[in-house]
């Protein structure tokens, strides 16, 4: 594997391909934290030359965490089917670029292409591509999944409601849900972030929203985001639950820092085949993050972008329903200001994409990061062209129990209007039958939550 | 909670509510003085749904969550006053972070100011390592000017809200010291610390040694308010020290647990830390 690079009359060396993969990222505060970013801009673009003319067989032959060390590594690596992967492993980062963006790729053979890619190789790609080359071939894929009800076919954005309360009050919480649900969000699914990360609350919580869509007969799915071994030990106490939830990082130890394992997963995969509410097959909800390992000191010395798409090379073992990055929540220590969080969100919805996940984005800031409003409705117009699976409604955009700020049920409804886009098919009907929506377009009733009292 | 705490906190607020709202009437009075300008409450904020089915449920829904519902719209946005409240809302969380405490505020307690290695704000927003460390010069002032080996040693800090400190500060302050002497505590010598960080708590006790410590230090802002404080306190602070040693009383601001409150609060804990020589998860309280 090439390691040194003379551009122009300036030669540039390297010691690993984990330090080429990390000095081609664009600038992340996270990877200057983590004491592995470019020292200077040209650098950074000497690692990108580099890169784009490594091949696929030098990134699978050079891992940066190898599998005898992590889980997460197996688990992806396990999942190569090994005929596309040697029909592939001699193109460069660059050939696979300019492959994924020509016109003759469509999403028949990029589906094709992504069983021969590791995580790695994705990330690899990412770091070659601007910011409208992400958002393109991001474009061409379609992944759509089933939990009840299916979401995610091209023209459709579809959106969490996330009708979080500071106390857990369930009125509290069902009167946001009806703010939602009047705007027409709720159609990937109705989820709850809880504060008391207790079965008997979570159980609460999924009874109160599965009372909500039976009587309503809403096309969607309920949730509750607590640890995954809270949700478990709700199910077997008889919590009605359509999905499981969990946090993901995409090492061995960041799943370690949160309590969790592939073991473990597997176990609570188990579990929701057997004792969920939904029909199915996609039974999985689950959230990422770039820097979320190094903040637990997980991250190896690799950096934020390739460790977020092994989050999504373990996500797909699970065949998840809907995933989402939760992209500026962590800080400006890893993502700085608003140009990094664009960056970041768009990254993570092409890394996911391409590795078959059902991607959305929750769009979202920190007050102590250089960002307000207006760069959230950028990304999620961004975001919308790129054809995310859903986006996250929260009432306002602010979280009153979460404290940061995301995309508002005003927000998706907006992207939805501007690009043409319109909810998950079943969710659009059942609009229609509510008097909330009419061809796409949300009618006077919209907007009033006591259409549910 | 013994009962002298009571008593004392009672007094406190009691006070408090007196000079918050010394006349019911007094709003009104400016606004009808004021004619030809704006004047702005939280009530004009306020918007609504011009033909809800259930008029009347409207404000039951909105009383059940403090999150931004009812709002109504004006095609798929949301109405103009709605957008600037939020905005508001941010614009005092922004500059709760980028804001500095004001000196008159510090010396109003005695308090002489030190650095952490922070340097400027865009560092200590990337690098909290550096708000971990004090300078050396931060160092020698300290060792210069405060009484080592104290019993309880304070410290207060920006931390990532200069407002809260502005905010809080003349209530904490007086009742924490107050609750040091009915719990028979003594006090080194209190300082500030610009550009602070919660584990700025390790260094300043490997400096000065105290039995314990604690750091008043602003919060991350959220929209709800920019000026929350929290209250960290450890036993023995020293380098090593993990998250789980320490103990805390957050979300210290008016709307929240009253600063008076939590400033009497603070003696009772360092004095069973104190007696139980532990701090964090292991301390009974």
């Amino acid at each position: 594997m090439k390691t040194k690079i003379t551009l122009l009359n300036k030669t540039y060396e390297f010691n690993s391909l984990k330090e080429i993969l990390a000095k081609a990222n664009e600038e992340k505060s996270g990877d200057q934290l983590a004491g592995i970013a470019a020292n200077d801009a040209q650098e950074r673009l000497a690692a990108r030359h580099l890169l784009a003319d490594l091949t696929l067989s030098d990134i699978r032959n050079n891992p940066v965490l190898p599998p005898e060390e992590d889980e997460v590594s197996r688990v992806i690596e396990e999942s190569i089917n090994e005929k596309i992967y040697q029909s592939i492993a001699n193109w460069t980062v660059s050939d696979l670029r300019e492959n994924l963006l020509a016109e003759s790729t469509a999403n028949q053979e990029i589906s094709r292409i992504r069983r021969g890619l590791t995580s790695e190789m994705v990330a690899a790609a990412a770091k070659i591509m601007s910011n409208l080359d992400l958002i393109q071939a991001a474009s061409k894929i379609e992944v759509v999944t089933q939990c009840n009800y299916p979401v995610g076919h091209k023209g459709t954005l579809a959106g969490r409601a996330q009708p979080n309360h500071p106390t857990d009050s369930i009125q509290g919480i069902r009167a946001s849900l009806y703010e939602a649900l009047s705007y027409g969000i709720g159609d990937a699914v109705i989820g709850i972030n809880p504060v008391i990360d207790s079965a008997e609350s979570v159980k609460q919580i999924l009874q109160m929203t599965k009372e909500e869509i039976d009587r309503f007969q809403i096309p969607t799915q309920n949730c509750v985001l607590a640890h995954v071994t809270t949700q478990m030990r709700a199910i077997k106490n008889g919590a009605p639950s359509d999905l499981l939830f969990q946090s993901l990082a995409g090492t061995e130890a960041g799943n370690t820092a949160f309590g969790i394992s592939v073991g473990l997963l597997d176990e609570a995969n188990d579990l929701i085949q057997k004792e969920g509410t939904a029909t199915g097959p996609n039974l999985w909800y689950f959230e990422t993050g770039q820097g979320s390992e190094l903040s637990s000191d997980a991250h190896h010395g690799i950096d934020q972008v390739t460790l977020e798409a092994r989050c999504y090379g373990l996500a797909k073992k699970y065949k998840p329903f809907i995933v989402n990055t939760v992209v500026g929540f962590i800080g400006p220590e890893y993502l700085y200001n608003s140009k990094q969080v664009i960056r970041a969100g768009l990254e993570d919805h092409f890394m996911g994409k391409l590795q078959g996940i059902p991607m959305g984005v929750d769009v979202c800031y920190t007050n102590h990061m250089k960002a307000d409003q207006n760069d959230m409705e950028n990304l999620a117009v961004l975001l919308g062209s790129a054809g995310v699976n859903f986006l996250i409604g929260v009432p306002m955009a602010d979280d009153c129990m979460l404290n940061y700020q995301s995309t508002s049920f005003h927000d998706i409804a907006s992207v939805r209007r501007v690009l043409g886009l319109r909810p998950a098919p079943f969710f659009e009907k059942w609009l229609e039958k509510m008097g909330i929506m009419e061809n796409g377009i949300l009618t006077k009733r919209a907007g009033d939550p006591t259409l549910f009292i | 909670m013994q009962e002298n705490e009571i008593e004392f906190i009672v007094q406190k607020v009691m006070e408090e509510l007196q000079r918050k709202f010394p006349a019911e009437t007094k709003t009104e009075q400016i606004a009808k003085t004021n004619e030809d300008g704006l004047i702005f409450t939280e009530n004009d904020w306020k918007t609504s749904i011009p033909a809800a089915v259930y008029q009347e449920g409207v404000s039951d829904l909105i009383a059940s969550t403090p999150a931004r519902i009812g709002v109504w719209r004006t095609g798929t946005r949301p109405l103009t006053k709605t957008m600037l409240k939020l905005q508001f809302d941010h614009a005092a969380a922004i500059d709760a972070v980028g804001g500095e405490v004001l000196e008159k505020t510090l010396a109003e307690f005695d308090l002489f100011t030190v650095e952490t290695c922070y340097e400027n704000k865009e560092t200590y927003l990337k690098r909290p390592d550096k708000g971990r460390m004090l300078t050396d010069n931060a160092v020698r002032t300290i060792k210069d000017k405060c009484t080592h080996h104290p019993q309880v040693q304070i410290v207060v800090s920006d931390g990532l809200s200069a407002s809260a400190v502005e905010t809080n500060l003349k209530d904490v302050y007086p009742a924490l010291l107050d609750s040091l002497k009915i719990n028979n505590l003594s006090a080194g010598t209190p300082f500030f610390v610009k550009g602070g960080r919660v584990a700025c708590m390790d260094h300043i006790g490997e400096i000065l040694e105290p039995q314990v410590l604690v750091l008043l230090i602003g919060e991350r802002p959220g929209l709800v308010s920019a000026s929350s404080m929290s209250a960290y306190m450890c036993y023995r602070p020293r380098k090593g020290v993990v998250e789980s040693d320490r103990n805390v009383i957050s979300n210290i601001h008016p709307l929240g647990t009253p600063p008076v409150e939590a400033g009497a609060h603070i003696g009772t804990v360092l004095k069973k830390m104190l007696e139980q020589k532990v701090s964090g998860v292991k301390l009974e309280l």
